[in-house]
């Protein structure tokens, strides 16, 4: 049913928070998405031409990079993108065929591939452009939240998590609980003033993000003008700048 | 928006059929239709055909036709499905139409009944074809108010056109469907300038900043893509079209699809040559709308695109 559902009392709210300050844009979760969604629920994400000239294929993270602001105060600021698992995701309600649905008892929005038509629209309803079609087997195939890694109970608990948020180097991703006000999720949105993307479109987004800290740690230039104390390296600085 | 000639096929196919088949029962209702129990089922005939035409079109978009099918189940939240829903449901009233006037004759109150209730249905199709666009959020080309009156004005104009077709090629003459054509040209026209007019003061929907939650730091400029080749969200969703283009476009539509149909309406409303004024008439609506359809998509951004600065 591509009505949204009412969400149950005690329902969760599954989703992530991705670090800008701290993300390094190293791919290494997009990597891991693939790796492990190409063997997983939505298995497989296929690839045309992947050592060609004109590489391409289905992600579920893609990663750009962008400067903010101007002059001493700008950053280069690394941005992962990937489904957000809206409150309010039109892509599931112009679902015409029940394929694309939300869950009831935590919030993920997955696609069912074997009653997907691959009419695209829900591609199409994504201000995120986080759903990818796989013209392969002709369906829409979209980040499930690792919901074959979070619930299964084959691997170690520690292990419990999405691939992306597993195997991040920087520790720029985290995966929890948002109706949970003591979840490590919900306390780092309240301190670190976690915002959501494009809020004017309405879409609720589950996902934060952390804004980079404005703060930055003031380093000393490493070379100063003629300023070594040898008396020696003061003389070859003489003779080397002639 | 990629411009996918099955959809452009599917939204102008459907006018053409579902307009036909609204003016159809309003000239049956209005006793403007030939005395002869042929012309009316045939003309039915004629508009379903355009419909399922244009049906089957929308197939040949789908990753999976041969799941179609399940697109009749979500009508209760997709537009698309109801649009499913309402295409099919627009069939039996309208062979009921067509069977009691050939059964019958034009004097069938019942058969006039179920022609007006295939004429809705047929518009509530167009209606739901042109909400699947205006509903899309983020596609601020389609998300407005002119969208949803446009595709009916389409439909009504290119019904109009087709039905003097169909009449001065029955009788020779085509006087009162032409002068409908001709007023319907006009307004679709001016609704067409209208839309653009619209479209062109219309502020975009986010920014950069918006969409990367960076407000705060000011501008935000691409650095690095996440990818040196297309994607399909570029495929599908970056599609542009460049400026001067469109401009040119956009005066070959209000050219072909309304300014030629409606002199040609004239013409024909006025007994110069009906058969053939109204024959170039109707290609010209059917290239013409083509294109303004084409141009619909060609001109629409969508917000995701900002993620890549386009």
């Amino acid at each position: 049913m591509t009505s949204l559902p009412q969400p149950a009392p005690n329902a969760k709210k599954l989703g992530l928070v991705i670090d800008l300050d701290t993300c390094v844009g190293c791919h290494a979760c997009a990597v891991n998405c693939k790796e492990w969604n190409t063997g997983g629920h939505s298995a497989p994400l296929p690839d045309h031409q992947p050592y060609g000239e004109e590489p391409d294929g289905v992600w579920f993270n893609r990663i750009h990079s962008y400067e903010a602001g101007c002059g001493s105060s700008s950053k280069t600021v690394n941005f992962p993108r990937s489904c957000l698992h809206c409150e309010n995701p039109q892509c599931v309600t112009v679902c015409p065929t029940g394929a694309s649905y939300k869950r009831e008892e935590d919030g993920i929005v997955l696609v069912n591939a074997d009653i997907c038509i691959g009419c695209k629209l829900c591609s199409w309803a994504c201000p995120y452009g986080a759903r990818e079609f796989d013209e392969l087997a002709g369906v829409m195939k979209k980040c499930t939240l690792c919901i074959d890694r979070i619930y299964n109970e084959t691997l170690p608990e520690a292990e419990r998590e999405p691939a992306c948020v597993a195997t991040c180097p920087s520790r720029a991703r985290h995966f929890g609980d948002f109706n949970d006000p003591e979840s490590k999720v919900s306390k780092l949105v309240a301190a670190r003033g976690g915002v959501d993307l494009m809020p004017e479109l309405g879409y609720k987004p589950v996902n934060k993000y952390l804004p980079p800290r404005k703060a930055s740690i003031p380093t000393k230039p490493q070379e100063q003008e003629g300023g070594t104390g040898n008396a020696l390296l003061r003389l070859l600085d003489k003779v080397l700048s002639r | 928006m990629k411009p996918a000639s099955s959809v452009l096929l599917l939204t102008t196919l459907t006018g053409f059929g579902y307009g036909l088949l609204a003016w159809l029962a309003v000239f049956a209702l209005c006793g403007g239709l030939p005395d002869s129990r042929w012309f009316l089922p045939v003309a039915v005939v004629v508009a379903l055909a355009f419909a399922g035409a244009g049906l089957v079109a929308s197939m040949l978009h789908l990753g999976r036709p041969e799941r179609a099918w399940r697109a009749f189940s979500q009508w209760r939240s997709s537009w698309l499905s109801r649009e499913g829903v309402a295409s099919l449901v627009t069939f039996p009233p309208a062979l009921g139409f067509a069977a009691l006037w050939w059964f019958q004759g034009p004097d069938s109150a019942v058969a006039i009944i179920l022609g007006l209730i295939a004429g809705a249905l047929g518009l509530v199709t167009v209606f739901c074809t042109s909400m699947i666009y205006a509903s899309l959020k983020p596609i601020r080309q389609w998300h407005n108010p002119h969208t949803a009156p446009d595709y009916m004005l389409f439909a009504l104009f290119s019904g109009a056109v087709l039905l003097a077709l169909l009449l001065a090629a029955w009788t020779g003459k085509a006087s009162m469907a032409a002068l409908v054509a001709l007023a319907a040209a006009i307004i679709a026209g001016i609704a067409k300038l209208a839309y653009w007019r619209f479209i062109d003061a219309q502020p975009p929907l986010a920014t950069l900043a918006s969409a990367t939650g960076l407000k705060e730091y000011g501008e935000v400029r691409p650095l690095d893509a996440p990818h040196f080749t297309e994607n399909y969200v570029l495929r599908e969703m970056g599609y542009r079209i460049a400026r001067k283009h469109a401009a040119k476009l956009r005066r070959i539509v209000i050219l072909i699809a309304f300014l030629l149909p409606a002199v040609l309406a004239a013409l024909a409303a006025l007994g110069a040559a009906p058969l053939a004024a109204s024959l170039v008439a109707a290609l010209f609506t059917a290239l013409g709308l083509f294109t303004e359809r084409w141009l619909f998509f060609a001109e629409a951004t969508h917000v995701s695109t900002l993620y890549y600065g386009r």
